[in-house]
């Protein structure tokens, strides 16, 4: 039960990572609020420079995911972008997307809201959309440029960077979706009212009752519902808020550290937000070989999660060269401080 | 006035009980009371409590849990007494059946507090304080006893870590508690490395945030084995206040409400704390725990910590206390934390505490502190097996 499969076959014929190029190590959250005491979550995280935001950032990334598939733009028929930092409230990031790569005006554009979930809820209707046969193409994006409050344990991690996903036939596809699985209830865990800068979370509650509850369920009831056991994935990802959370999800559903390594992200650039499971995925489709398969999970707070199950085809080794890795956008750093990182996300203010 | 004796006591694990909500939990424990009594007969509710109005938005629990719990038409009210408002609902129900109004009473603690984030929890804790005076200048319930302890530690010239061993009891003690918060040991270099939270007062220090629910049945003696083979008597039962504000105290390390809630029970039991079992402190913070050892007479001012040092709190020491982890590791609902003593010292004198078992206990003592030691609930029980 639960288990989600189109009317005909669909899979990722393009994708790409983006990353900014600033990191602001830990330690400079910990020396500037804990006296340096405080209990490090991950290495660094991803800031964002003065001139990028979702819109730009989730151009980059699409971009490398049409270099990779090489389509025309034009048979895209929908653009749909996955964020909880939207720039506008009201006026779509994806029309902007949409325009800047060409594939206005007969396309579906839309911006999707579910906290860190709302890149791979943008994916499930993509696969519906092109597995329904009302499109050939569909583009979805999870991209975040996330805040946390001064001194927030969220601080931390809070980062930026994501992932955009072309959803094409299966027969063109460098990965299959072999079957998808929602797993959604109402928990408030985590949440932004409208006119706040940061959001709000309820600590430990946003553990047990929300986050694992959703992954390991959702991650599960797929792999029940398909017949297939944690030994039969070569990869693992699931949403990453820090290093300690999906590796536990990992271990409890029955994966090694091993199939989890290639996707953990996070310790390098934070938590991505609606990118980070996404992100994870292009880090796996760097690398994995045909054959292979995937189980990626992602985590919403409010809450739920999406998981997906992919075999990786022939294509991979030919296609994944067009386009810069994600472990080269990993790679690509330049140090800041806090002072730094406070003038780029506008921490400044008198009011 | 006549004698009282508990017939049944109940309690639910104490955690952070995100599924259950406050009446669900003291229906769990007030249900499980009323099993263990063997009695359908209920007079009267008396429930503590002290932060369901400003943590869950929701008052008038005396008409709400007996609703939920199934006793819908009899007496009910919510008692508050700051932390105390668990053994102040005992002291109520106690009188009740002492002076004959009520046959049949339960008395129960619930708090839930866990459902709000830390700073509201903390602002929340801090209304048993001076409102005018310490809370609204920030002072926070960890800062007032980080105060306590850092004059302690000054006038007595005590180290930290000789606190060490109250907070290392307690969790050895909660090992064996099926309903303990953290059920885990905890040893001197982890109490050394524990992170601070208000200097000197670390987190080992400290008691948790939680919820739980406790509570018990009392009848009179007299017809109190009629409803269990073990019933356990009331002996003494005694409120005493001092100044809520720490700087109207006369003497700050004398904790004065629990030394004279303390020589009232001694006095109603005809008994000295030589007399005592053993003794669940009110350990909210170990500070708390060495003042009130000292303040009912289990040593000389200045001389508490030694008892930690020298394993006399320990169950096969002297006076052993926190026997079933106590605040620090049992957990501390606030407003249920009276009733978890009550109901720990209970199992001791029916001698079903199982690996924690003080031998021979037959008389047990209760000290549940609302604030900073403004109200003092002193309890005796005494066994007749």
């Amino acid at each position: 039960m639960g288990l989600l499969k189109p009317n005909r076959d669909v899979g990722i014929v393009g994708y790409g990572a983006y990353v900014p190029r600033y990191r602001l190590p830990a330690t400079e959250v910990s020396r500037v609020w804990e006296g340096g005491e405080g209990a490090l979550p991950i290495k660094e995280k991803s800031v964002p420079g003065l001139d990028e935001d979702v819109v730009t950032m989730s151009l980059e990334a699409t971009r490398n995911a049409l270099a990779r598939a090489r389509i025309d733009p034009q048979l895209i028929r929908a653009v749909w972008v996955g964020s909880e930092s939207h720039p506008y409230a009201v006026k779509p990031t994806s029309t902007i997307v949409a325009e800047a790569i060409g594939a206005v005006p007969h396309t579906q554009a839309a911006d999707w809201q579910f906290a860190c979930k709302a890149g791979t809820e943008a994916m499930q209707a993509a696969i519906g959309f092109v597995g329904s046969g009302m499109a050939d193409y569909a583009l979805a994006v999870g991209m975040d440029t996330a805040q946390g409050r001064p001194g927030d344990a969220l601080e931390y991690t809070a980062g930026a960077g994501g992932a955009a996903y072309l959803i094409g036939p299966a027969q063109e596809s460098l990965a299959i979706f072999e079957g998808s699985l929602s797993y959604v209830t109402d928990t408030p865990d985590f949440w932004r009212r409208q006119h706040e800068h940061y959001p709000e979370h309820g600590s430990r509650f946003t553990g047990e009752p929300a986050y694992f509850k959703h992954i390991e369920a959702a991650g599960s009831e797929l792999m029940q519902a398909m017949g297939v056991k944690p030994s039969d994935y070569t990869y693992a990802v699931f949403h990453q808020p820090n290093v300690k959370f999906p590796v536990k999800a990992g271990k409890d559903l029955g994966f090694r550290i091993d199939q989890l390594k290639t996707g953990l992200l996070v310790n390098e650039i934070g938590n991505t937000y609606a990118g980070a499971a996404l992100i994870g995925l292009t880090a796996i489709l760097d690398e994995a070989k045909p054959g292979d398969r995937i189980l990626a999970v992602s985590f919403g707070s409010g809450a739920g999660s999406d998981a997906f199950s992919l075999r990786v085809t022939d294509k991979i080794t030919e296609w994944r060269n067009g386009a810069p890795s994600t472990r080269q956008y990993v790679a690509r750093r330049t140090v800041i401080d806090y002072a730094t990182y406070a003038r780029y996300r506008k921490k400044l203010v008198m009011e | 006035m006549r004698d009282v004796s508990i017939i049944g006591i109940g309690q639910t694990k104490v955690g952070e009980h995100w599924t259950k909500s406050l009446k669900e939990l003291a229906t769990e424990a007030i249900l499980a009371a009323i099993k263990g009594a063997r009695t359908e007969r209920v007079d009267s509710l008396y429930i503590g409590n002290m932060l369901s109005g400003v943590l869950t938005g929701q008052e008038h629990l005396g008409a709400l849990v007996s609703d939920f719990a199934g006793l819908r038409g009899v007496e009910a009210v919510k008692i508050e007494a700051a932390c105390g408002s668990g053994a102040a609902a005992l002291r109520i129900g106690y009188m009740a059946v002492a002076s004959e109004l009520a046959e049949f009473v339960v008395v129960a603690g619930v708090e839930k507090m866990t459902d709000r984030p830390a700073e509201q929890v903390t602002a929340a804790l801090a209304m048993a304080a001076d409102g005018d005076f310490e809370a609204q200048n920030g002072l926070s319930f960890v800062a007032i006893n980080a105060l306590l302890m850092r004059r302690y530690m000054y006038e007595y010239g005590v180290r930290h870590e000789e606190f060490a061993p109250f907070a290392i009891n307690a969790h050895q003690n909660a090992v064996n508690n099926p309903y303990a918060m953290f059920p885990f040991p905890v040893s001197a270099d982890d109490f050394k490395k524990a992170k601070m939270i208000a200097d000197p007062v670390n987190l080992l220090d400290s008691s948790p945030v939680c919820d739980g629910a406790a509570a018990a049945v009392l009848c009179p003696t007299e017809i109190a084995r009629r409803f269990n083979d073990h019933p356990v008597r009331i002996r003494a039962s005694a409120i005493a206040t001092d100044s809520i504000a720490l700087h109207d105290r006369r003497d700050l390390l004398g904790l004065e409400g629990a030394a004279i809630s303390a020589a009232k029970a001694y006095s109603q039991a005809g008994l000295g704390p030589q007399d005592i079992d053993l003794f669940e402190v009110h350990d909210a913070f170990t500070i708390m725990s060495v003042l009130s050892l000292e303040a009912s007479g289990f040593a000389e001012r200045g001389q508490g910590t030694r008892l930690g040092q020298e394993g006399e709190i320990a169950i096969g020491g002297r006076i052993p206390i926190t026997t079933m982890g106590g605040l620090k590791a049992r957990g501390h609902p606030v407003g249920a934390t009276g009733m978890y003593q009550i109901v720990e010292v209970v199992e001791q004198l029916r001698g079903q505490a199982g690996k924690n078992q003080v031998s021979d206990a037959r008389l047990g003592m209760a000290q549940n502190i609302g604030g900073s030691g403004a109200t003092v609930i002193t309890t005796i029980l005494e066994s007749y097996d």
